[in-house]
C-alpha cells in the first residue's frame, strides 16, 4: 500500500510524472493513489520532500 | 461552460495559454480549463530565461520581470567559479521573471483574444469516440459537464495524464526525472545581475544547484538532482538544505517550492486523432538547463497554428496533425533538444575530476555568444579528453 503524508507533500507532480502505471493523480493540492498502484516504489524515490511511503501489509 | 467548442485546452501554463491566445486569434471557439484555483501559483519553476526567446513572444513588461541577468558563473565541484560574460557589445542574456504574473498574464491575453478560460476547473477522463478523443469530462465545483471539442490541446504539464489516458504513454523514466527543491531566499550576499551552477556530485548528483536573483539579496535558489540518486536521507531538500546552510547561512526562506522536470527524449509522438500534446505534457523541457517555459510556448503555438489549419480543411486526423509534430523536431528547438539530450545522456555520468576540468577550461574561452551551443562547441575544443566520451556528439556540431 502507499501512504501519501500529505501533511509533507509539497503537490508538485514529479511522482506523477513517473509512476508507470498511472496510478497516481494531482487533485490540485490533494495527490491520490489508486488501484492501479503495484507498490513499486518509484514515486517514492523521486519525490524531493519524502512524502510517499510503500508499506508492507 | 458550453458543451462544444472547436478548441479545449487543458491546462492554464504557458503551453495552454499560447495555443488558447492563437486559436481565439483566429476566431476559433476556445475553452481553457486549469486545474489549480490560481494560475501560475504555486510556482514551480527557477523562472530564468533567455530575452531573444521570450521577445518572440511577447513584448518584455516589467511587471513580471524580477531581474536582468548579465553574466553567469558556473561552480566546479573544487569550487573554482568561472564567470561567463558574453563579450558581444550589448550582448542580452536573460531575464528572471515572476512566473505568478507572467502565467497570469499570457492566459489574460488568451481570454482577451477571446478565449473563455475557468479554473477550479479539472479535466478527469477524455471523451473517446470511435477511439478518438472528442473533448472532455471538466469537473468544477462538484459539477461534471462533458465538454466536447474538435480539437483537444493536451497541455497539462510535467503531471500530464490526458495523453496517457488517451492510450498515449507519458512514463517519465525514474532516471531522466529531475527531483527538484528550491527556497526563495532574502537576505543573501550575491549579485543581483549574475546566475550561478553549481556542479557537482555531492553537491546535486546528475543535476545541479542555481541561484537565480530576483532583486537586492533575494533569489531562487534551488537543485534538481537525478532521479535515480534521490532516496530517503539523500533526497533534493537534503541537498539544497545543506548547500544553503554551507553558502547563505543567515539566508532566511519566504517560500518553497518542489517539482520535477523531465529530461528524457521528448514523446515518440505527439498527435493523435483530434489531439495535440505540448510543453512539459511533451516532456520538451531541456535535457541540460530543465528550460521549458519558451519550449511550452513554442508547442502551444505552433499547436493551435497547426490544428487551425486542419479545422479549415475539415480533417483533424492524426495525420492531419502531424505536421506540428514533424515542425517542431526540425526547428531549432527541436534540434537543440536533440543533441542536449545526447550531451546530457555523458554528462550525467562525468566525475568531479572530469567536471573540475571542464569548468578550468572554459574559463579561457572568450564566449561570443550564450548559448548552450557555444559552450558545449568550445568545452569540446578545449577538453581533446572529452572527445572520446563526446565523440558521437559531433554529428550534432
Ligand atoms: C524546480 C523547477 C525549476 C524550473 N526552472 C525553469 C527555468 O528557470 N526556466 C525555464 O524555462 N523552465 C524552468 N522549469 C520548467 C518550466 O517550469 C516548465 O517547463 C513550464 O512551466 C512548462 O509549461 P507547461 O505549460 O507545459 O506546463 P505547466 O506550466 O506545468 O502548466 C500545466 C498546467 O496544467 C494544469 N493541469 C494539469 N492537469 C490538469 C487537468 N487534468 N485539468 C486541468 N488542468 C490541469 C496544471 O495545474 C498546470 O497549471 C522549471 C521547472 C521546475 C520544476
Ligand atoms: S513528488 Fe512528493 S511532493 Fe511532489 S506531489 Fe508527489 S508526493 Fe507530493
Ligand atoms: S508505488 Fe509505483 S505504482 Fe504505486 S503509485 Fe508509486 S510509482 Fe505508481
Amino acid at each position: 500500500m502507499l501512504n501519501i503524508r500529505r501533511d509533507i507533500c509539497g503537490y508538485c507532480g514529479a511522482c506523477v510524472s513517473v509512476c508507470p502505471e498511472g496510478a497516481l493523480e494531482l487533485v490540485d493540492a490533494f495527490l491520490t493513489v489508486d488501484i492501479a498502484c503495484i507498490n513499486c516504489g518509484i514515486c517514492e524515490k523521486v519525490c524531493p520532500l519524502g512524502a510517499l511511503e510503500v508499506v508492507k501489509e | 461552460m458550453k458543451r462544444q467548442y472547436d478548441m479545449l485546452v487543458i491546462g492554464g501554463g504557458p503551453g495552454g495559454a499560447l495555443a488558447a491566445k492563437t486559436a481565439a486569434e483566429k476566431g476559433l471557439s476556445v475553452c481553457l480549463v486549469e486545474k489549480r484555483p490560481a494560475i501560475g501559483a504555486p510556482v514551480r519553476c527557477a523562472e530564468g530565461i533567455g530575452k531573444e526567446l521570450l521577445t518572440d513572444f511577447i513584448p518584455p513588461d516589467p511587471k513580471w520581470i524580477a531581474t536582468d541577468i548579465e553574466r553567469a558563473e558556473l561552480v566546479a565541484p573544487d569550487d573554482f567559479s568561472m564567470v561567463l560574460e558574453p563579450k558581444m557589445a550589448g550582448s542580452e542574456v536573460g531575464y528572471v521573471l515572476d512566473r505568478k504574473v507572467f502565467d497570469r498574464e499570457l492566459v489574460w491575453k488568451a481570454a482577451e483574444a477571446g478565449a473563455e478560460t475557468y479554473v477550479k476547473a479539472r479535466a478527469t477522463a477524455p471523451i473517446m469516440r470511435n477511439g478518438a478523443v472528442a473533448g472532455a469530462v471538466i469537473e468544477q465545483h462538484g459539477k461534471m459537464y462533458d465538454v466536447d471539442a474538435k480539437i483537444t490541446i493536451a497541455a497539462d504539464g510535467i503531471e500530464s495524464k490526458f495523453a496517457k489516458w488517451a492510450g498515449i504513454d507519458t512514463t517519465v523514466p525514474l532516471r531522466e526525472i529531475e527531483s527538484c527543491a528550491q527556497y526563495l531566499m532574502t537576505g543573501i550576499d550575491i549579485d543581483a545581475q549574475m546566475t550561478s551552477f553549481y556542479l557537482g556530485n555531492d553537491v546535486a548528483p546528475a543535476g545541479y544547484v542555481w541561484v537565480f536573483p530576483k532583486g537586492k539579496g533575494l533569489a531562487n535558489v534551488g537543485i534538481g538532482i537525478g532521479g535515480s540518486k534521490s532516496g530517503a536521507g539523500h533526497r533534493a531538500k537534503d541537498y539544497l538544505d545543506r548547500f544553503v546552510k554551507r553558502k547563505f547561512p543567515d539566508g532566511k526562506c519566504i517560500e518553497l517550492i518542489v517539482g520535477g522536470v523531465s529530461v528524457c527524449k521528448p514523446l515518440s509522438c505527439t498527435v493523435a486523432d483530434n489531439m495535440l500534446i505540448v510543453g512539459d505534457a511533451a516532456r520538451v523541457s531541456d535535457p541540460i538547463t530543465g528550460g521549458g517555459i519558451y519550449n511550452a510556448m513554442y508547442t502551444g503555438r505552433l499547436a493551435a497554428e497547426t490544428a487551425i489549419e486542419a479545422l479549415e480543411k475539415g480533417d483533424t486526423r492524426k495525420a492531419a496533425l502531424l505536421p506540428y509534430d514533424t515542425t517542431w523536431r526540425s526547428s531549432t528547438l527541436g534540434k537543440a533538444l536533440e543533441r542536449n539530450y545526447a550531451v546530457k545522456e555523458v554528462f550525467v555520468g562525468l566525475s568531479d575530476e572530469k567536471l573540475n576540468a571542464i569548468v578550468h577550461s572554459i574559463s579561457k574561452i572568450n564566449l561570443e555568444e550564450f548559448s548552450t551551443l557555444t559552450l558545449i562547441t568550445e568545452l569540446i575544443k578545449a577538453n581533446p579528453s572529452l572527445l572520446l566520451e563526446l565523440r558521437h556528439l559531433k554529428a550534432f556540431l
